[in-house]
């Protein structure tokens, strides 16, 4: 008897469960849509997103930090010390700048969107934006070139490094001259008299200011 | 079909055109139709489905005709060649032979048979040699797998369908489908679901087991179109595409025009047999060839967007549930019927 009965009990419920389920369907068909069309459309993305890098360069002040903190390498900086007597301008933020950057490339294939490179930036010159949509058919397109000197700057500004180094070495040349000179007269005043005199102040004294400390003892 | 007759003295030409008239209908309505059930889906999943092309995607059907015209016709190599070819042809033959005799309003029906719903039972299953065909030709597994389930559930479901549409038959007093509809004109409740032109307290007795009869012919018409939750023929999941796995282009395009028409044509069987046809449900308001092919078309229309309603709702049944619905609950529930029917006819 039980087997007659599930039967019917069988076809009640299934009937019953197709009607659910239509009634179920039937609601969702006049229910919002969730699509959002993409292309036309966009979702506004969260505050603090991270997407692509952006490099503001006028600000940047060659310091590597960035490309130091960054986990994939993706951030190649080329730098050369600027002479001191190169005006390169100000940041935004006040600071001078005293480094050339002659190159700033940011491989965002790589760019794993950490972040990272963001909060070590002294003059905040780095930032991620909302920005997603920079796909690219070629991948070298992918590289982005943030740096803005051209060529011909950089083969000046190179010319000028090496001018400041000559400079450089022939005052280094000329001071180590006079440490020499000196410290042979301050031996012989030693020899003169004994008195502990501390040589440093008398080899340091003519020196430049900027002149390394080092360079007496090599000169010699 | 008076004026056609008029206008038209050659015999052959006026025959061509008599044999072409469905066709005129059927694509058009395979467009809409594409259209209708993707959005329908789509909304029932909270999406939007096609947006793009046209206003609300209106022109996306014929974005996908275009698709499967300018496709490569592959033919696999291991196939047999001329019934591979033949298949898809002879899948839409047994539909729109089916056509033939469909009452699409007061003054057309292709041919006003006799034997009008026997001839459509027995055309409609050509469909299964098509299709059985076309699993064999592919020389797939997944083909082959597919057309044998596909004739095996379009075998058993023709018996609940066929014993269904007999007790319409033994109401009715007729097998000619568009006679079938005239004695529905009169209004609604002469509908045969409400029991059609007889006494009253015929009416009442008879009205539960039309309605059984019908919902028997509902489920085993969308069997027989192969469509969820019947669809275990091409059951994606389990048979690639079922016995259409192998083709593509143009053939598959006939496949699929097919399966509309046929969801058409049960559709509209369904309309003939228990809700008037051609017929206006206010009797004479908004009666006439014109108003009776809106009928016709409007009323299958919604039993075609039920079947959507359904497909998108329920899941793929099994092979063996498949069976059991089949042959333990529905033919024995229509058998009933049928006798009870008759007695009520006889008393």
């Amino acid at each position: 008897m039980t087997a007659f009965t599930n039967y019917f009990s069988d076809v009640y419920r299934t009937f019953r469960s197709v009607a659910i389920g239509m009634s179920v369907t039937m609601r969702q068909m006049f229910a919002p849509v969730v699509t959002l069309q993409y292309p036309n459309v966009k979702k506004a993305m969260p505050e603090r997103v991270r997407n692509r890098l952006y490099m503001n360069f006028d600000d940047c002040i060659g310091c590597e930090l960035c490309a130091k903190a960054c986990p994939v390498d993706c951030i190649d900086i080329e730098v050369m010390k600027a002479p001191p007597t190169e005006n390169l301008g100000e940041t935004s933020t006040g600071q001078k700048k005293r480094i050339y950057v002659t190159k700033f490339d940011i491989d965002i294939a790589k760019c794993c969107y950490c972040g990272l490179c963001v909060y070590p930036c002294p003059t905040e010159c780095l930032k991620m934006t909302d920005v997603y949509e920079f796909s690219e058919f070629d991948r070298n397109n992918l590289i982005y070139n943030f740096g803005t000197m051209t060529p011909m700057e950089i083969e000046v500004a190179k010319g000028k490094v090496k001018q400041n180094e000559e400079e450089q070495a022939a005052k280094k040349a000329v001071a180590a001259a006079q440490a020499a000179a000196a410290k042979a007269t301050a031996a012989a005043q030693a020899a003169a008299t004994p008195a502990p005199v501390p040589p440093s102040p008398a080899v340091l004294a003519p020196q430049p200011p900027d002149k390394d400390a080092q360079t007496p003892p090599k000169a010699e | 079909m008076e004026f056609i007759t008029s206008a038209l003295e050659n015999q052959i030409l006026l025959t061509v055109l008599n044999a072409a008239l469905p066709l005129l209908f059927i694509l058009p309505y395979a467009l809409v139709t594409i259209y209708i059930e993707m959005k329908m889906a789509a909304h029932m999943q909270n999406r939007l489905a096609y947006m793009q092309t046209g206003y609300h995607g209106t022109l996306q059907p014929f974005a996908d005709i275009v698709k499967l015209l300018q496709k490569e016709d592959i033919i696999p190599t291991a196939a047999d060649k001329f019934l591979f070819i033949l298949a898809p042809y002879l899948v839409f033959v047994g539909t729109y032979a089916s056509f033939a005799v469909l009452p699409f309003s007061s003054a057309y029906a292709g041919s006003e048979l006799d034997l009008g719903i026997f001839y459509l039972v027995a055309a409609s299953s050509l469909v299964v040699v098509g299709i059985l065909m076309a699993g064999w030709a592919s020389n797939n597994k997944w083909s082959l797998f597919g057309a044998l389930r596909s004739a095996a559930q379009i075998v058993s479901y023709e018996i609940p369908a066929a014993l269904a549409i007999l007790g319409v038959v033994m109401i009715a007093g007729t097998m000619n489908l568009q006679t079938l509809t005239s004695l529905q004109s009169g209004g609604i409740h002469e509908w045969i679901i409400f029991g059609g032109t007889l006494p009253l307290g015929h009416k009442l007795a008879l009205i539960p087991f039309i309605v059984v009869l019908f919902v028997i012919y509902l489920i085993s018409s969308m069997a027989e179109v192969n469509r969820t939750p019947f669809d275990i023929p091409e059951a994606e999941s389990e048979l690639v595409q079922g016995y259409n796995t192998e083709y593509s282009g143009m053939k598959f395009a006939i496949f699929y025009l097919a399966e509309y028409a046929n969801l058409f044509l049960v559709s509209a069987v369904a309309v003939v047999l228990f809700f008037g046809g051609w017929a206006s449900p206010f009797g004479e308001l908004m009666s006439g060839p014109l108003w009776g092919t809106f009928w016709f078309v409007t009323k299958g229309m919604l039993f075609v967007c039920l079947n959507i309603w359904l497909r998108w709702t329920l899941p793929r049944m099994r092979v063996d549930q498949l069976m059991y619905v089949s042959w333990k609950v529905m033919t024995p529930f229509a058998l009933l019927c049928v006798i009870v029917i008759g007695f009520i006819l006889v008393l």
